[in-house]
């Protein structure tokens, strides 16, 4: 129980950290939600007016226990370049993202846990040597990049989806995912790269460990000294691993997002740093922030369960 | 040893691999433009030999659907609130004003069937079209014209900030309606003072009065019904079946499809996903010549490198001539867009016809000697270095800056490009005035006035901190006057004013490249920035494209 008070606690307090990092930054950087919203033309008077309506005109700290006093509540203001909410705007984003990074991680378990036992099997033969070349490639090359790539070869080359035709979820499921798909491997093949590496390295170093010559010698067959006693232990760096992974990859697609055109928490946030649209921004920072600090408690709660040695207070 | 070999192997296959998905492409794209050469020159041949067979091909036909690519997401579908130039381009098919422009650069009666202005340039009468409807089935009243009016002036007793307040609207005095003998309604705008031009600002969209879902469901008068919107994503909207205008719009949909940025609309492109995109540049409009139709326009911008008349060194008027001297216009245009472009001589465009001054174009011809000379009179024979400041977002100006650069080392004169943000530069560079030098496109209403009137002293947007009371005097006088000639003297005198006293280095009105899917005719240019859709048309079988 404790341990769950003092991970909300931690959870709260990172929280508030990040939000007052977040807005003190908005006041160094150059740039007024105001001016950026009413452009060239507009007079003194009326730049002036619209800072007063937006609230820009109040003292730092106003604003802050403002935003705290609304954020408590779940409600972060209304944007000031779309003139509507920003939780209807983070709403309508979030499932993009979401789907992108669920979709991204199941295709990185899917591929990378059997490539990664299979490399350690087959320890320095051609197949090890060919995925590791493979891997250290894939590794080097930047999502943007593959990104691009993926839509020239298979949008524009092959034609198998066309580039920048998102449909929402919404509209029609099926082609959502016909073309998320492509996102996703962008996002997941980097990723999956690093897992292969890193679940080689770690079976290979468990292999080596004294309780599998113990279990060797008792007769066990390979197979099953590999999936009964050495798997469960060479994963348990590898869940460390995927916890980065996973806060990597829900956070992190702003970039592929910019790629294949997908509406975002990515784009959403990098639109609204243009526009100095200081909610907006807030908002998506905080819901960063947020799926870092959740995913790694549950890393550490599977710990618990892969592990029963580790006990969490 | 064995290892080595693997993995040489291994590299040999890849590169292999790639070697051959290069060549692969090649003649793929080869093949692709010969045979596009081959079907240009055959229509060639035929327009000259009959035109009248391929005159039926030509013929635009109703129905159909496109995709217009944008990279800029709306600032607001409120008209009266939109700021951004890329907004208001899009909203022009569903707004429209008491008058619109045409692709001449004149304005025509649009919600107004005819308009009037008095000789002393105080009244401005206007006669409401018969049978103009809104969107919403409403037919548009005098109430509802004078509430737009009202609002887009900042003149509504309960004013909403976030609308944007045209301050040229603020010599209005009174709007009165009034309805005549015939049946007819008229609207009677009262100045305060004589203003001849303010007809170039009734383009002000007329929406209906008190209705207050503009921002999510905007309703106009124009060739075009909103449909749908969705942020970062895109704007949809459907043929207008009860416009008052014959015969337009064919197109029975367009939706305009927001890119993240060129470089993805561009991918999009290729791949045939959209029908019309306005920016592209001149690399990507060669790449894109076999399979689009290239149209070339104008931006109806005064590009320029834009001094502070007021920080040292370019607060001496013969270090801002030396400036004009030391950069080759001609080689900015070559360099940056491949020979595409207007050069002009000072800030105004050749969109503004009449108003044009094309004398100026040749006052500081490509002289680095010249240039030199000046910067030793003025006491910096060894040179001297400065920074400019660049939007990071429009890459066209990037470019420019990075060939003025090159271009200004010649005279000796060292000049570093510092990259902004569009919001920083407008809080730093616009509002602050704190820079030397920046390269921007400035755009202008239908006005000639629009485009010269932040050279007042006493502008509160003369980011340029330019000062010159001769200008102030002839600016009122243009402005006042009512004699067509004695304004059109006027207006070019002023330009010549910003020549002489090199208020900045005036460069080009650049190139506005667009492709054009093939099978559609009709994209038209216009003197100010909009896409008008109303014209555009397939030849041919129409086709779907949302």
């Amino acid at each position: 129980m404790r341990f769950y008070v003092k991970k909300i606690i931690t959870l709260v307090l990172t929280l508030l950290l990040v939000s007052l990092l977040t807005f003190v930054a908005f006041q160094v950087i150059p740039g007024d939600g105001a001016l950026s919203k009413l452009g060239m033309d507009a007079t003194e008077e009326q730049v002036e007016a619209l800072r007063e309506s937006l609230g820009l005109n109040d003292s730092m700290v106003v604003r802050f226990t403002r935003f705290l006093g609304g954020a408590v509540k779940g409600d972060f203001g209304n944007s000031s370049q779309y003139s509507v909410s920003v939780t209807s705007l983070v709403k309508e984003r979030l499932p993009v993202t979401i789907w992108l990074a669920g979709l991204s991680i199941v295709i990185i378990i899917v591929v990378s846990i059997p490539l990664g036992i299979l490399c350690s099997r087959k320890q320095n033969g051609m197949v090890d040597r060919l995925i590791t070349l493979l891997t250290q490639t894939c590794m080097a090359v930047p999502s943007f990049f593959l990104g691009i790539l993926i839509t020239l070869v298979f949008g524009v080359m092959l034609k198998w989806f066309i580039p920048g035709k998102y449909v929402g979820p919404s509209q029609d499921f099926g082609q959502f995912i016909h073309y998320i798909i492509f996102p996703a491997v962008a996002v997941s093949v980097p990723k999956i790269a690093m897992m292969v590496k890193f679940l080689r390295n770690s079976v290979i170093r468990e292999l080596q460990l004294d309780y599998v010559r113990t279990a060797k010698s008792k007769g066990n067959k390979e197979r099953r000294i590999l999936y009964k006693h050495v798997l469960k232990n060479a994963l348990m760096p590898v869940i460390t691993f995927m916890g980065m992974v996973i806060a990597d990859v829900l956070a992190g697609s702003i970039v592929i997002e910019q790629v294949f055109n997908l509406p975002g928490m990515g784009r959403l946030l990098v639109v609204a740093i243009s526009n100095r649209d200081f909610n907006v921004v807030q908002a998506v920072v905080l819901y960063i922030a947020a799926v870092v600090i959740i995913i790694n408690f549950i890393v550490d709660l599977l710990y618990q369960k892969v592990d029963p040695r580790v006990k969490i207070s | 040893m064995k290892k080595r070999i693997g993995i040489l192997l291994l590299l040999s296959m890849f590169a292999l691999t790639a070697l051959y998905g290069c060549s692969g492409g090649n003649k793929e794209d080869g093949g692709s433009t010969n045979s596009a050469n081959e079907n240009n020159l055959s229509e060639d041949q035929n327009g000259e030999s009959s035109s009248d067979m391929t005159a039926d091909a030509d013929e635009p036909v109703y129905g159909g659907s496109v995709i217009v690519g944008i990279t800029q997401d709306l600032d607001s579908l409120d008209p009266h609130k939109a700021v951004a130039a890329g907004t208001n381009e899009v909203l022009y098919n569903i707004f429209e004003g008491l008058v619109k422009p045409d692709k001449d650069g004149n304005l025509v009666p649009a919600v107004a069937s005819d308009y009037s202005i008095s000789e002393d340039g105080m009244t401005y009468t206007f006669t409401l079209r018969d049978g103009v409807q809104f969107h919403n089935g409403n037919l548009v009243t005098a109430d509802d014209v004078i509430y737009s009016i009202k609002r887009s002036a900042g003149m509504l007793e309960t004013s909403d900030p976030e609308v944007k307040v045209e301050s040229a609207l603020s010599v209005i005095a009174d709007i009165t309606s009034m309805v005549t003998e015939e049946g007819k309604t008229q609207i009677q705008i009262l100045l305060s003072e004589p203003n001849t031009e303010l007809i170039g600002y009734l383009t002000t969209p007329i929406i209906p009065k008190d209705y207050d879902g503009q921002a999510e469901t905007p309703v106009g008068t124009g060739p075009f019904k909103f449909v749908s919107y969705t942020p970062l994503q895109s704007i949809v909207m459907e043929k207008n079946e009860d416009y008052y205008v014959e015969g337009v719009p064919y197109l029975d949909q367009v939706t305009f499809k927001i890119s993240a940025n060129t470089d993805s609309a561009f991918m999009e492109l290729m791949a045939g996903a959209i029908d019309i995109f306005p920016y592209l540049t001149e690399e990507q409009a060669n790449q894109l010549s076999s399979t689009y139709d290239i149209e070339v326009g104008n931006m109806n911008l005064v590009q320029g490198l834009f001094l502070n008349n007021q920080a040292a060194p370019f607060d001496n008027m013969l270090v801002r001539q030396a400036l004009c001297y030391a950069i080759d216009r001609q080689g900015i245009l070559d360099m940056v867009a491949g020979g595409k472009g207007q050069i002009i001589g000072s800030n105004m465009f050749h969109g503004f016809s009449i108003y044009y001054n094309d004398t100026l174009e040749d006052v500081y011809a490509y002289n680095p000697e010249k240039a030199k000379e000046l910067l030793a009179e003025a006491g910096y024979a060894d040179g001297f270095s400065f920074t400019i400041k660049v939007p990071s977002n429009y890459q066209f100006h990037v470019d420019t800056a990075q060939v003025i650069v090159e271009q200004l080392k010649a005279v000796g004169i060292d000049a570093k490009i510092q990259l902004i943000e569009w919001a920083s530069w407008l809080s730093d560079v616009y509002k602050a005035r704190d820079y030397e030098a920046t390269i921007v496109g400035l755009d202008a209403k239908l006005a000639p006035s629009d485009v010269l009137k932040r050279y007042r002293s006493t502008a509160s947007n003369n980011f340029l901190n330019y000062e010159n009371a001769e200008f102030d005097t002839i600016f009122a006088e243009a402005i006042g006057t009512i004699d067509q000639d004695i304004k059109i003297q006027k207006y070019k005198e002023l330009q010549e004013i910003l020549t002489n006293d090199a208020a900045s280095v005036y460069i080009q009105d650049p190139a506005l490249l667009v492709a054009v899917n093939k099978k559609l005719t009709g994209y038209t240019f216009y003197p100010v920035y909009v896409q008008d859709m109303s014209v555009v048309a397939y030849t041919g079988t129409p086709e779907n494209h949302q």
